[in-house]
């Protein structure tokens, strides 16, 4: 009898238990060899006496007691082996999860370990080997995800399990030797205020954005003329390198500021938060108009003309039908403005915006990498987290529709 | 009920409707045909100020309708579309109450109603009320969308192509279905299409349009019997006109006194069908009962084919 090949799956007993495909998984092979070199081929975490100079790099063998060094190897080649081997995706998940479960803590140990007592000075940073399995590690963990298609409330709950398992992490004080840590360690206060200060450019830029643009959206809807104009403006000003908008932006700013005590007294100023927030709000403007635009342009003829027909006022057809229709589009604007405020907002540091971007441009300045990731890694899973997030409310806001 | 006087749309230049004038009998269902750009949905939505006419005026009951708030207006009118353009976000309920909600019914009677009209549509109120548009076939989408058109009992509906987008035996379970509520309710209703066949058997009265102009306007009949030259003849179709006739005529109608042997026609029948089931018997007579099951008579071949003939 010949068991049929279920999709993407391994061939299935008559009994139907999934059996260990014979075949090989493409991607499997990729994440077993990433694996593989990350841990013998290159380092696993690199030393420095401080911060600043140059460091010596360490081995898997070098990096950890020889006990730590064998388990983790051992573990990771059977990972590598589940990886190629099964294609059962929950059981590649787990693999994909313990991995995660135990490099994590492994790079904490390895900097304990190679710390000299009572030194504060030596940085046990990650090296390419952590990188490249993690990198390997989370590849799997995201085909798993994606071939076990889950649902907006399942991938909510796996984000909220996966801060979890890093805040607990970074609580239980295993990493604490870890030059990241330490970096942070050193401006914890500052750190907070940056990254508040990164929320506020991006959620407020937001904000102002959503609360212009979404009027001014339904605006173009019923005015063709407006829509073409508004839209080319916005395109425009969406092809402004960032940089060069907070330069535009100073001079009347900084003008503004000047002339008016009130606009002084406000806050506003040629550089700093003012320009910064001023062209975000610009940057999003475009997503949330033409999001707005396209979404209620795109409610079906018939809908709106039986609406009209029964006697909605415009405003009831508006509010009632079109809007509600529109919603999961608008949502996915705002998703895009988020996610993309995030990321430029790094730059307002520049101009004395603030932000996390503040810890990048000093570390670029002061030649200290675990300075810039100390910056970096948060915007990354900010922007991460907010993309999950989103999506899975669009899809919530759209469920009950095809 | 309804009178339409000179009514003209005319758009950059163009005439849509050009000088339409006609009146629609309170109860009646009124067939407006014509081919596609005819103008004959423009002169529906202008009934309910969809469209705004050039020139000319409707009176609903001896009522101008342009004295009458626009949104109103629509809220004593059903109205009903091809491809029925149920909202996708609203449940099966929550389409047939958007009327009444408007009206700012209270929750008890909407409930009351939709129930009753879901019933009336054959829908099972315990399966249906709660899906969405999506999850019903094309069928079931039509219903909805003339119960939601009824919700708030109009006594006049309007609808523009309404059973377009069904197959041919769903439409005409469909057309079965509307005629007998129309009967039951006794609504007035105007309806679009562009099929005549369609027009024959729902139509109490026929409208033809073409090019803009309203060519003749009469019984179905009367549009058999004499129809305008050209494009109305066309549009009857020579070749099944005696066809058409006997279907308008009832078996009733062609009763003749005497007796006869085998299965007993029934009164209601149209001439068309017991011509077709003589035809199919190889009989020359069959006897005709009325609706209790009393035999009242017979109808015959030549006696039908009296009535296929045309008139001098």
């Amino acid at each position: 009898m010949i068991a049929p090949a279920r999709d993407r799956g391994g061939p299935i007993r008559p009994d139907g238990d999934v059996v260990v495909g014979s075949g090989v998984d493409r991607l499997g092979a990729l994440v077993a060899m990433m694996i593989g070199v990350g841990l013998l081929a290159v380092p696993l975490v690199t030393y420095r006496a401080n911060r600043i100079v140059a460091g010596d790099t360490r081995s898997v063998m070098e990096a950890l007691p020889l006990v730590g060094a064998v388990g983790l190897i051992v573990a990771l080649v059977a990972i590598a082996g589940i990886a190629v081997l099964v294609r059962q995706p929950p059981l590649r998940l787990a693999a994909a999860a313990i991995g995660m479960a135990l490099l994590f803590p492994a790079i904490g140990w390895a900097a304990s370990y190679l710390t000299p007592p009572g030194n504060t000075f030596a940085r046990v940073s990650p090296a390419a080997g952590f990188w490249l399995i993690g990198l390997a590690l989370a590849l799997l963990l995201a085909d798993c995800l994606t071939r076990l298609r889950f649902g907006p409330w399942e991938r909510l709950a796996s984000l909220a399990l996966a801060f979890a398992l890093l805040a607990v992490l970074l609580a239980s004080g295993s990493w604490n030797d870890v030059s990241l840590v330490r970096e942070y360690a050193g401006r914890a206060e500052s750190f907070w205020r940056e990254g508040r200060q990164h929320l506020f450019l991006a959620l407020g830029s937001l904000s102002a954005a959503i609360l212009i643009g979404f009027p001014l959206g339904v605006l173009c809807h019923r005015a063709r003329i407006l829509k073409g104009a508004t839209l080319q403006v916005l395109n425009i000003i969406q092809t402004i390198p960032s940089i060069a908008l907070f330069g535009i932006l100073m001079v009347p700013l900084g003008y503004l500021a000047a002339v008016s005590p009130l606009a002084h007294a406000l806050g506003i100023r040629g550089i700093g938060a003012a320009p910064a927030l001023v062209a975000l709000f610009l940057y999003s403007l475009l997503p949330v108009v033409a999001n707005t635009v396209v979404g209620l342009d795109q409610v079906a003829a018939p809908v709106v003309d039986a609406a009209r027909g029964m006697g909605l006022s415009r405003r009831q057809q508006l509010f009632q039908v079109k809007l509600p229709l529109a919603f999961p589009i608008i949502l996915t604007g705002i998703r895009i403005v988020l996610v993309q405020n995030l990321g430029l907002a790094t730059v307002a540091a520049l101009i004395g915006g603030g932000g996390l971007g503040t810890f990048i441009f000093q570390g670029i300045g002061q030649t200290a990498m675990d300075l810039v990731l100390l910056g970096a890694i948060p915007i990354v899973a900010m922007a991460f987290a907010a993309a999950v997030v989103l999506d899975a409310v669009v899809d919530l806001a759209s469920g009950v529709r095809p | 009920m309804i009178a339409i006087e000179h009514l003209t749309k005319t758009i950059g230049g163009q005439t849509i409707v050009d000088d339409v004038s006609m009146g629609v009998e309170a109860g009646t269902l009124t067939v407006i045909v014509g081919t596609s750009g005819a103008g004959k949905s423009t002169l529906l939505r202008m009934i309910n100020r969809l469209i705004a006419p050039t020139s000319g005026r409707v009176l609903i009951n001896g009522q101008d309708t342009m004295a009458i708030p626009e949104d109103t207006l629509r809220h004593r009118i059903g109205y009903v579309i091809q491809g029925n353009g149920l909202f996708p976000h609203r449940t099966v309920s929550g389409n047939i109450a958007t009327v009444p909600h408007l009206l700012g019914w209270d929750a008890k009677r909407i409930d009351k109603r939709v129930n009753d009209l879901l019933v009336l549509f054959q829908l099972d109120p315990a399966e249906f009320a709660r899906k969405y548009p999506h999850e019903l076939s094309g069928g079931q989408q039509q219903r909805v969308g003339v119960a939601r058109a009824l919700a708030a009992e109009p006594t006049l509906l309007l609808m523009d192509e309404p059973f377009g987008a069904l197959d041919p035996v769903i439409r005409s379970k469909a057309q079965e279905d509307l005629l007998s509520i129309q009967r039951r309710f006794g609504t007035t209703i105007v309806l679009v299409t562009h099929d005549m066949e369609e027009a024959f058997r729902l139509g109490d009265r026929i409208a033809v349009m073409d090019d803009a102009r309203l060519l003749q306007y009469g019984t179905p009949a009367e549009l058999l019997i004499s129809p305008a030259e050209g494009f109305v003849e066309r549009l009857v179709g020579t070749t099944e006109r005696p066809f058409r006739l006997l279907s308008l005529t009832r078996v009733a109608d062609a009763l003749e006194p005497g007796a006869a042997s085998g299965e007993p026609i029934e009164m209601d029948a149209n001439l068309r069908d017991a011509l077709s089931h003589l035809m199919w018997c190889g009989q020359h007579m069959l006897p005709v009962r009325d609706a209790t099951g009393a035999i009242r008579g017979r109808v015959s071949v030549d006696g039908i084919l009296a009535h296929a003939r045309k008139p001098i």
